[in-house]
């Protein structure tokens, strides 16, 4: 059943995502930056969580969970360390994705050419 | 040399485009103009290990087959007049080099094709110089690197965004030899109505084709009739329609002549479905010009064509700051004599 | 010289339009986006997208009993290697021309952004090219993200809450 729910909502995430580049005219780039703050912010509300456990991939895959995971890793630091953790957490649950995209990408590029 | 009404040169001494060569890629190649390409690549690398030298190569190429079929060598010829889409137009810097001649780069963004032919036709006719290479080049990969996004991003165009030209053109200006002449020139002045979309360059650039058009016509007295075709560089099927309205707005009757376009004569849109809205680029104008409407011309098909280069002349800095689009839109006239 | 064609109309040296009577007319041709034809694509390229992952992430848990939190990251930088690996072969860019935000949005836009500025830029070489470039796109999604997260948590420790969410 997760399954189901993984497309649909990982979909419609995608759908406002859509919306914002040809409704609002914006960049991918402002487009990408909005949705994750928008995750962010859906995170200190306590909504994303709930969405995660429900739709799973739907949820944890759109850019969207990369502003859950900092703000999840900025309270969880908080909590543990007080108000520096804020600081200090913030990348802890994002690493293996940056960390993962830059070994990649630079691999990818010692070997291969652009194809234009 | 004589100045006409505000902005038109004429050309008293008959300069005329005594060699021509085009170079283009492969989309360029799979169009409808392919056979009135003097070479046709398969391939964007060209055989070379940046995009940047390939667009180089493209030039460098069709400068040495524009001497060849000038029957000219390196060493006969005067000046060079090229420019480019690159920062500091290095594609034509590059190529200056390899040629080793005088050389004169200017920035006119995609106008760049008839604002170094109206300037090689000057030099030629005004005697300070036998014989002008004028010529320029676009590639598609370095313009989307340098103004846009790297070539493998996956951003969604919009339905009005063009499609680089890959490819350069170059024509030999003498006064002796054969040739269709250069008559006239009308230099082009910014024209800026608003536009900031750089994905919208037909919008942008159409006041400027309109008001160079409107200009010529004002100062040389002419109508359109005159002319068997007229011709915008790279206004695509966004532009084209915008420049018609205006014109049609301040009544130019262009209905008396074929009024197309470059960036719409060298796809084919059904079929090439990349090219969204059409071609663009310093290439676009310059291997449709040298290529396909001056064999027509040499066949008879034209006598009198009318181009006009039109280019946007933004950085990618210009934008991203907020500002509009400034362009530009150059005129050349070609006659073929008898 | 008397400013008239050969018609006898007089003609202005300039454009009779101001800006925004130009930019109404430039409206009028500029091609509509096809923004519902663009939202179902992405819908359903975007709820594959992430049925793999969610695929992926089962395939971790079955496989080396993981629970759905530790999966979560293997999951992710399997993602981003089949983004890095589609940018490589050149199809990446033709498959988002069509799905727009279906693949822009998912992790693997994130992953192509960065994978095609450092192919891109490896012809300035490995430091100043793939290196001070690879970041050009997807620079601002993680700065965004980053400030948001410390607004927020600076939010929640004057408000007292700890660590524990709403």
């Amino acid at each position: 059943m997760q399954f189901l729910w993984a497309f649909i909502v990982g979909g419609l995430i995608c759908v406002i995502g859509q919306l914002l580049m040809d409704g609002a005219k914006l960049t991918p780039a402002h487009t990408m930056s909005t949705l994750v703050v928008a995750g962010a912010v859906a995170d200190a509300l306590g909504i994303y969580d709930p969405l995660v456990k429900f739709a799973g991939a739907g949820a944890t895959v759109p850019i969207t969970s990369f502003g859950n995971s900092l703000v999840h890793g900025a309270l969880t630091e908080l909590e543990k360390e007080g108000w520096i953790g804020v600081i200090t957490g913030i990348f802890d649950l994002t690493a293996a994705g940056i960390s993962s995209a830059i070994i990649f990408s630079f691999l990818a590029a010692l070997v291969v050419r652009p194809k234009g | 040399m004589k100045r006409l009404g505000r902005q038109t040169w004429e050309y008293d001494h008959h300069p005329r485009i005594i060699g021509r060569a085009t170079v283009v890629g492969p989309d360029e190649g799979k169009g409808p103009l392919s056979s009135d390409f003097d070479y046709i690549y398969d391939n964007l690398e060209i055989g070379e290990k940046t995009w940047e030298k390939a667009e180089r190569k493209l030039l460098e190429q069709a400068s040495q087959l524009a001497l060849v079929n000038a029957n000219l060598t390196k060493e006969e010829l005067h000046y060079f007049v090229g420019g480019d889409l690159m920062n500091q137009i290095i594609s034509s810097s590059f190529s200056a080099r390899q040629l080793g001649v005088p050389y004169l780069g200017v920035f006119g963004a995609c106008s760049t094709s008839m604002e170094t032919l109206a300037l090689a036709s000057m030099i030629v006719d005004s005697g300070a110089g036998d014989y002008v290479l004028a010529g320029t080049v676009s590639h598609n990969c370095t313009v989307e690197k340098q103004f846009r996004y790297p070539t493998e991003y996956g951003s969604q165009k919009p339905p009005y965004a063009q499609y680089t030209v890959t490819g350069s053109g170059c024509g030999v200006v003498s006064r002796t030899g054969e040739g269709p002449v250069i008559t006239k020139a009308t230099i082009g002045r910014i024209m800026d109505l608003g536009i900031k979309d750089p994905f919208n360059m037909g919008a942008a650039m159409a006041p400027a084709a309109a008001d160079t058009i409107i200009s010529h016509f004002r100062d040389t007295g002419l109508e359109p009739g005159y002319y068997d075709l007229i011709v915008t560089g790279d206004l695509a099927s966004v532009g084209l329609p915008i420049t018609k309205e205006l014109l049609h707005k301040e009544g130019i009757p262009m209905e008396q002549t074929v009024f197309n376009d470059c960036g719409l004569m060298i796809y084919d849109r059904e079929k090439q479905t990349q090219v969204v809205a059409g071609g663009s680029g310093c290439g676009c104008s310059a291997t449709v010009t040298y290529g396909h409407i001056l064999n027509r011309m040499q066949k008879g098909d034209l006598k009198r064509v009318l181009v006009v280069a039109t280019g946007a002349l933004l950085s990618p800095l210009s934008y991203q700051q907020g500002e509009s689009i400034p362009c530009i839109a150059h005129a050349v006239a070609i006659e073929q004599e008898g | 010289m008397a400013e008239q064609s050969a018609t006898g109309k007089k003609k202005t040296s300039s454009l009779s339009m101001d800006e925004k009577e130009y930019k109404k007319v430039a409206k009028k041709y500029e091609p509509p986006r096809p923004i519902l034809k663009n939202c179902i694509k992405a819908f359903f390229v975007g709820g594959t997208v992430c049925l793999i992952g969610q695929a992926i992430q089962e395939a971790f848990m079955a496989g080396l009993d993981m629970t759905s939190k530790e999966a979560a990251s293997p999951t992710v930088a399997v993602m981003i290697l089949i983004s890095v690996i589609l940018t490589c072969l050149g199809v990446y860019d033709k498959i988002a021309q069509w799905a727009g935000a279906g693949t822009g949005v998912p992790v693997t836009g994130f992953a192509n952004s960065m994978c095609s500025a450092a192919l891109e830029h490896r012809a300035e070489g490995l430091v100043l090219g793939v290196g001070a470039n690879m970041f050009k796109l997807a620079g601002s999604v993680i700065v965004f993200g980053v400030v948001a997260a410390f607004i927020i948590g600076i939010v929640y420790a004057f408000l007292g809450f700890g660590g524990g969410h709403l």
